[in-house]
């Protein structure tokens, strides 16, 4: 593990927290949108907060897809998990809602969770996969 | 019967949404190490073999599909219920099809970081 992969996966978290934000505030503001006027979506985009949300979540995907480029499915998920904890925080100290015991123990398994997995290998290693070997061949040695 | 059709909901949901992380790190695995490949062949390799790969939009499919039944499980069950739900699901899914399909090493501590996470979830959500 590089700095340069734990900026990735700290841009899955950061992106994916302040995306979801973002796009829940825009949405309330753009009000109630029912099945029967599904056009209100298309305008609720030009709400600055949906339209930076959407942004956002876009690079999250970015840099989702980044992370699964060299880290295992089970790896980069719970490693990205922390984005609830970031909300749940968002939410305490910024927003200054309660958050109830039920949710500090939340946050405690989750923050749990993620030092488990960080404390491992982030990739399996899969002898002969013709993706892999191709590249492996196409850089000379590496295991 | 609507508590039956909000857990039809969330397991079309967590299915979905296992489905396509599968797929999109199958295919990210197949483009190979991203910032690698940008080094060596610069960043239109990288779009092409992404954009190239089949496996990429049938994940980008199964996460609209989740996306999509996520709307219809929320018009029929509480918040509370339907997103801690789902998301705890998905993260125990995960770890089954990861091993299954993904042949990763699923290790005890990556056992016990799902589990962990999955439970987390359900209480942060509520």
């Amino acid at each position: 593990m590089t700095f340069r992969k734990y900026l990735v996966l700290a841009g899955v978290t950061v992106f994916a927290a302040a995306g979801d934000s973002m796009l829940s505030h825009g949405m309330k503001q753009a009000g109630h949108i029912s099945l029967s006027h599904l056009q209100d979506v298309i305008l609720a985009v030009t709400n600055p907060w949906v339209a930076a949300g959407i942004l956002l979540l876009l690079a999250f995907f970015a840099s989702y897809m980044n992370a699964l480029s060299w880290a295992d499915l089970t790896y980069v998920l719970p490693a990205t998990s922390l984005g609830y904890v970031l909300l749940a925080l968002i939410a305490r100290f910024v927003l200054h809602e309660e958050v109830s015991p039920l949710r500090w123990i939340g946050i405690a398994l989750i923050s749990g969770g993620v030092g488990f997995v960080a404390g491992g290998p982030a990739l399996t290693s899969h002898h002969g996969e013709a993706a892999e070997e191709a590249e492996v061949a196409s850089r000379g040695a590496k295991p | 019967m609507k508590t039956l059709y909000t857990w039809v909901a969330i397991v079309a949901v967590t299915l979905a949404s296992v489905i396509g992380d599968v797929l999109l790190s199958r295919a990210m695995k197949q483009v190979g190490d991203v910032h690698d490949l940008w080094r060596r062949r610069g960043l239109w390799t990288v779009v092409g073999r992404v954009l190239g790969n089949p496996g990429f939009f049938l994940g980008v499919a199964a996460m609209a599909v989740a996306f999509f039944s996520l709307l219809f499980a929320l018009s029929w069950g509480d918040v509370s219920l339907v997103a801690p739900a789902a998301a705890s699901l998905t993260f125990i899914g995960n770890a089954f099809a990861a091993r299954i399909f993904l042949h990763e090493k699923v290790d005890r501590r990556r056992w016990i970081a799902a589990v962990l996470v999955a439970g987390g979830v359900a209480l942060l959500a509520r």
